[in-house]
């Protein structure tokens, strides 16, 4: 569960808050997506509900966020290990150095907690398993791809079996296949109680899988709600972040009437089909009013 | 400016081959996205261009050229190379500074060179931003920085490896327009790329790579037309075509104008509608 109220924070070298007055709360087994554009603060909301933000970056803060219930300014990092889990931007950054082959890697957190060994073994080739990297186990973390890092540096932190779980951008290097897995792997976490927050580009897989999307816009939050309304919603450009290409068409196809009147503008590709079928249906007949 | 791939094969030290008997060409001015699954050999083919990984066997020409005769400072002029991680090549301690490197190493003279930088700076939307620290950039600032100290060499062939990622809205409608022009300038664009909506929009041609050779070269129109189903499994297909094939509508469609050129021409034999809402 995450509980943050009345948040703002500024960078030791900001010039302005890097968020202001943040109010929203995550419930376990639901998922939250964050979007917004560039410098709008999402990366700054991932640090700060895993607790690396003012934590590790010094900076002012005001308000509270709760974590499980606990109040982030008075908990120690290492009390959040295992607990709350931060899949970073970039996977370069993630990768620990110190292991030679993506299952110690993946395993290198377990190791540090001092789980049994037969327990890790079990966990870690699960983790590999569901994320599609069996194959390259005893490869180098530095011998893989974009992508298949990104999913290791995910690996490495659901094998954690954190109750709540950050995710920066975490499929912006992944094919299809590999984005499929991971929004897969988050919808088993949602099954089993854990609460996630999603920063991500992708607004498709984001209209499927997100219970809330909430908009950010310098700083501070301007949007929340379903991803049917938030993402329809035609500021959304000004907010920085891409409409999706079913929300254009029929968006423009409605100034023309050709988009059936009393359905919301679409952001899935079913919403679309079912729209544009409708009116193409109509054309057919030729009875489109 | 002609790039000509021939039987190009690279296998790493511990014996994978990354790509086996790869032979393609491109025209100057050609948009080219090459795509393909993670691991499929897409980077390791990037970095032949540029020089970085030299060919097992095989060859690459540009301009006629091979490039395995050139030095290093020679390709540098040909092939500009933007990395998909935009740390592996930033080192100065300004914008401005990190755009200037190119242009000064290849000792182009100095108005030139200030105007090739400002060029980019603009072209980027970096302007604002030329007197502040990489470091202190966002991940999508930075791969901007990254490809204007790349467009700031005025090189013939520029490679762009996953130009889109962590980029937001605004960055993403800049690229495709900076990809349009360059092509308009008669340079030759290839992009790696999994964005396939940012492929539609602005590419004329995909190459597609599978286990290290290529699987399917040609105008995205065909490849769309052709190989859609396929390739569903492990490319996310451009949102229009997907809809425009949910619609059981023969022939692909790729893009938003396309589609509703499309519409329009359903809805043309009935009576117009008169249904403004």
């Amino acid at each position: 569960m995450i509980e943050v109220k009345g948040f703002s924070f500024t960078y030791p070298t900001g010039s302005r808050p890097a968020l202001s007055d943040v109010d929203f709360e995550v419930e376990p087994r639901e998922l939250c997506a964050v979007v917004g554009g560039g410098g709008a603060g999402k990366s700054t909301l991932a640090g700060v509900v895993s607790g690396t933000v003012p934590h590790l970056t010094g900076g002012t803060a005001q308000g509270t966020v709760r974590v499980n219930g606990r109040d982030l300014d008075d908990t120690p990092l290492s009390g959040l290990v295992g607990e709350v889990g931060l899949v970073m931007q970039n996977p370069f950054n993630q990768i620990s150095g110190a292991r030679f082959s993506v299952r110690e890697e993946i395993a290198f957190g377990l190791e540090n907690l001092g789980v049994p060994r037969d327990e890790m073994a079990a966990r870690v080739d699960l983790v590999l398993d569901d994320l599609g990297l069996t194959g390259v186990r005893d490869r180098s973390p530095y011998e893989l791809s974009g992508g298949q890092q990104q999913l290791l540096a995910i690996g490495s932190v659901l094998v954690m079996r954190p109750t709540v779980m950050v995710l920066d951008e975490p499929t912006s290097q992944l094919d299809a296949a590999g984005n499929a897995l991971v929004f897969e792997a988050l919808g088993t976490l949602k099954e089993q109680g854990v609460t996630v927050l999603l920063i991500e580009h992708r607004m498709e897989r984001l209209a499927h899988a997100a219970d809330r999307v909430l908009v950010l816009d310098r700083g501070a939050i301007v949007a929340k709600g379903t991803p049917g309304e938030v993402l329809a919603d035609e500021r959304l450009e000004e907010w920085g972040v891409a409409p999706l290409r079913y929300t254009v068409a029929a968006r423009r196809a409605a100034g023309r009437g050709l988009w059936p009147a009393r359905k919301p503008l679409p952001v899935t590709l079913d919403a679309a089909a079912a729209g544009f079928g409708e009116t193409v249906d109509h054309l057919d007949r030729g009875d489109w009013r | 400016m002609i790039v000509r791939i021939d039987s190009l094969t690279f296998r790493y030290p511990n014996g994978t081959t990354a790509l086996d008997g790869v032979s393609f060409s491109v025209e100057a001015g050609e948009r080219v996205a090459i795509l393909g699954a993670n691991g499929a050999g897409k980077s390791t083919l990037a970095r032949h261009l540029v020089g970085i990984e030299r060919p097992a066997s095989g060859t690459i020409e540009i301009d006629g050229r091979r490039t395995d005769g050139l030095g290093i400072a020679e390709l540098a002029r040909t092939v500009g190379f933007v990395f998909q991680n935009p740390d592996d090549q930033l080192h100065a301690a300004s914008v401005v500074k990190e755009v200037g490197f190119g242009p000064r190493n290849l000792r182009f003279p100095p108005a030139r060179r200030t105007e090739l930088v400002e060029s980019a700076l603009r072209r980027t939307g970096l302007t604002e931003l030329r007197d502040t620290h990489p470091h202190h950039l966002s991940l999508g600032e930075r791969k901007r920085v990254a490809l204007a100290s790349v467009l700031a060499m005025d090189t013939p062939v520029v490679v762009l490896d996953e130009p889109t990622t962590g980029q937001d809205h605004a960055s993403v409608v800049l690229l495709g327009n900076l990809v349009d022009d360059l092509a308009t300038d008669g340079r030759t664009v290839l992009a790696i790329t999994h964005d396939m909506d940012f492929c539609a929009e602005h590419f004329d041609r995909v190459i597609v790579l599978e286990n290290g050779g290529i699987s399917w070269d040609g105008p995205v129109a065909h490849w769309l037309a052709q190989v859609a189903d396929m390739a569903g499994q492990t490319l996310e297909l451009p949102q229009m075509t997907r809809l425009g094939r949910r619609l059981g509508w023969a022939g692909p469609v790729s893009t938003v104008a396309g589609f509703l050129e499309r519409l329009a021409s359903e809805a043309d034999p009935a009576p117009v509608p008169s249904t403004a809402p």
